[in-house]
């Protein structure tokens, strides 16, 4: 629709290419052979020739939580940035399967590199969530320590973060280790040239590194389309690594996938590039107003494919979890949702001078120089009001 | 080893094989850095002696040499990384200022960034568009970084040396149309710390401040302004960020006059910033304004013009009776 709009504005070239640029191109396919699904939308599960998973019910029941907490808890804090205690949130509603699939694939000794939305992820890896919020409230950039979960800062210039995985992974295969490294990103990020440097390095070196795409269809306004005319997972091809197209809405399938994935770079087999085909169910981040520029069906229609819904008619269907189960998780969420809000609440701004604090981590004299300049000027107030 | 006479080029050879013996988590990376030894011959022969996974020919991509040394630096490794050329850094710089100069601020300092960034820089080799160029002033300007440049050999391995147990990003940038300058080098002697200034010719009379490639100009304008009596000293300032305010102060409250000379463009350079602190450190001290020697403002012109851009011994003379003439 958008394209027709615009073509009917711009003087055409030639038919030719006005029909080219009006065929869909075939990047928005969320389903066929080429998509890896072990959970369908209704709750069945579905084999795969090449993906197999085998879950006992609590291990079910835990990926079921591990979704429902982490939206309770992305709720809250879309909540909090409505209440001003925040000021932005980038929510990760719709996505809580391809996270913590991709998530709960991951060993302890493997090492992750998140983009800003991967709070499924962050959840796996065991960091507070409340951690997560320092950087939406204002009082840090990140500021936890990557090494305490193997869950590295995140990254908000789209696509670095790549390269960072490539090169850590380089690391660990110099390191003669057995780890994994995972780095997220999405189908914004796949046009940024990091990205094509990352597949070529990861490539090259045979580094053990998996490339989790999340393909949520919009980089803020822009569908796929825009930023590809082929399917996302076939990129890999080109770069002599495999690539697979996984249902992003199904966590049996994601953990399945990645799991293989990991398991392939452990194996010293090189990158896999991973497309979790998705959905962003809200806006780009709270600051964002989706009905500007898409459809209100489009997101009703990937309502009835929603992750957690799924795994629990399976649950259901199959009494692998009873009523007391889901009232308890019940409990267990609004829990964390005040926890977080209360911690959130009382996070404390940083002192002034903090602005001076690890700039650098061997020392500067300009900047000792300037932080003394800053706190005479800050005591001269003190002075004044004496 | 005792005192030798070698050029910077294999100074910065030398230093860098030594950094590779002493601490096995120290790469080189970079385009042409095995085989080849660099473009320049700076890293020659060391991937013969420390292997391919220890100095690493890269693929053509220099955002992708920065920014998967960033990650090898998160897992502990000290990576040395070479930019072929100035001009060619630039795919880089959104790592560099983005992720390298922040990340030790972003992770409230639980990491650091042991990166050392290679430039070979500066004009007067006669080459073409984007292999001459300075651009220190864009680095000194980002905070989180590092930016020093070394004007011979002894300084050339001793900084080295430092720059790579700096556990702070240094984006070291190589004179390059200096490289065979021959120069003492004493590897036992005890250097000073990275960022000071050093002292290249003392004078009354005036001080001129430069670094890296323009020391060299500056010392011959010092000897031609000696013959006509002019006592001018000469500060090499080694480090362009932090820059050793203190040194020039005290040469300034000396001679009571400054000239900065540097390759780079004057508009927004680092004589500006000089310029600007002296004022205020040494308002009663200055005879004369404070004056700059450099580039022009538009882009480096082709090989037959660069003497007509770069500062030479004749506009630094210039400069220095014009501040000697308040």
């Amino acid at each position: 629709m958008t394209v027709e709009s615009t073509a009917a504005r711009k003087p055409r070239r030639s038919s030719k290419r006005t029909s080219a640029a009006k065929t869909p191109a075939k990047t928005q396919e969320g389903s066929g052979p080429q998509l890896v699904q072990l959970l369908t939308p209704e709750g069945e599960r579905v084999e795969h020739p090449d993906f197999e998973i085998d879950l006992s019910a609590e291990e079910l029941r835990g990926l079921y939580r591990d979704m429902v907490l982490t939206r309770r808890f992305d709720a809250e804090a879309t909540a909090l940035q409505r209440q001003g205690e925040l000021g932005l949130w980038a929510s990760l509603l719709g996505q809580e399967a391809a996270q913590i699939g991709s998530g709960r694939a991951l060993r302890d000794d493997d090492y992750v590199f998140p983009t800003y939305r991967e709070h499924g992820v962050a959840w796996c890896r065991g960091v507070d969530p409340t951690n997560l919020l320092g950087m939406f409230r204002g009082v840090n950039h990140g500021g936890w320590d990557p090494n305490t979960n193997n869950f590295h800062l995140y990254t908000i210039v789209i696509g670095s973060q790549t390269l960072h995985a490539t090169g850590y992974a380089m690391g660990v295969a110099k390191d003669g280790a057995d780890s994994a490294v995972i780095a997220y990103f999405g189908d914004g990020a796949s046009s940024q040239g990091d990205v094509a440097e990352a597949f070529t390095f990861s490539a090259v070196y045979n580094a053990p590194v998996v490339f989790f795409c999340q393909n949520n269809q919009w980089a803020i306004s822009e569908p796929t389309e825009k930023q590809t005319r082929v399917p996302l997972y076939q990129r890999a091809q080109g770069f002599g690594f495999p690539g697979v197209r996984v249902d992003g809405n199904d966590v049996l399938a994601c953990l399945a996938v990645t799991r293989s994935a990991l398991e392939r770079a452990r194996r010293g087999e090189g990158p896999t590039l991973v497309e979790a085909f998705t959905y962003r169910m809200g806006a780009h981040t709270t600051s964002d107003d989706p009905t500007k520029y898409r459809a209100d069906e489009e997101r009703a229609a990937w309502e009835a494919k929603d992750p957690i819904l799924r795994l629990r008619t399976y649950l259901e269907k199959q009494e692998l979890a009873d009523a007391a189960f889901f009232t308890a998780l019940e409990e267990e969420s609004e829990t964390l949702g005040k926890r977080v809000r209360e911690a959130v609440r009382a996070m404390p701004d940083p002192d002034r001078l903090a602005i001076f604090d690890h700039a650098y981590a061997d020392g500067n004299p300009l900047v000792d120089e300037e932080r003394a300049q800053f706190a005479a000027y800050q005591a001269s107030f003190a002075e004044e009001g004496n | 080893m005792a005192t030798e006479k070698m050029s910077i080029a294999k100074a910065l050879n030398e230093s860098l094989r030594k950094a590779l013996e002493t601490d096995p988590k120290v790469l080189i990376m970079g385009e042409d850095v095995g085989k080849l030894g660099g473009v320049f011959r700076i890293t020659d022969g060391l991937q013969k002696d420390f292997g391919e996974d220890r100095v690493i020919d890269t693929p053509l991509a220099e955002s992708g040499i920065v920014g998967t040394a960033i990650g090898l630096a998160l897992r502990g490794y000290r990576p040395v990384v070479e930019i072929q050329f100035d001009g060619f850094v630039f795919p880089a710089y959104d790592q560099i200022v983005t992720q390298l100069a922040k990340m030790h601020a972003r992770a409230l300092g639980k990491i650091k960034m042991p990166v050392v960034i290679r430039i070979p820089y500066g004009g007067g080799i006669g080459a073409v568009e984007h292999h001459s160029e300075s651009p220190e002033a864009l680095f000194a300007h980002v905070a989180g970084l590092k930016v020093v440049s070394p004007s011979n050999a002894s300084d050339a391995y001793w900084m080295m040396q430092q720059a790579v147990q700096s556990d702070d990003p240094i984006i070291f940038f190589e004179p390059k149309r200096r490289y065979w300058d021959k120069g003492e080098l004493d590897t036992e002697s005890i250097p000073g710390p990275l960022h000071k200034a050093a002292v290249a010719r003392e004078g009354s009379d005036l001080t001129l401040v430069a670094y890296g490639p323009m020391v060299k100009v500056c010392l011959e304008a010092a000897a031609a302004a000696q013959e006509e009596g002019k006592s001018v000293e000469v500060l090499d300032l080694r480090s362009m960020s932090p820059i050793d305010f203190d040194a020039v102060q005290t040469s300034v409250e000396k001679t009571g006059r400054l000239v900065v000379v540097h390759e780079a463009p004057v508009f927004y350079g680092s004589g500006a910033e000089i310029a600007a602190r002296i004022t205020e450190r040494c308002f009663y001290h200055l005879e004369a304004p404070v004056l700059r020697v450099g580039g022009y403002h538009a882009p480096y012109p082709p090989a037959r013009l660069e003497d007509e851009y770069l500062p030479g011994l004749d506009r630094v003379l210039d400069a220095v009776d014009r501040s000697l003439a308040y």
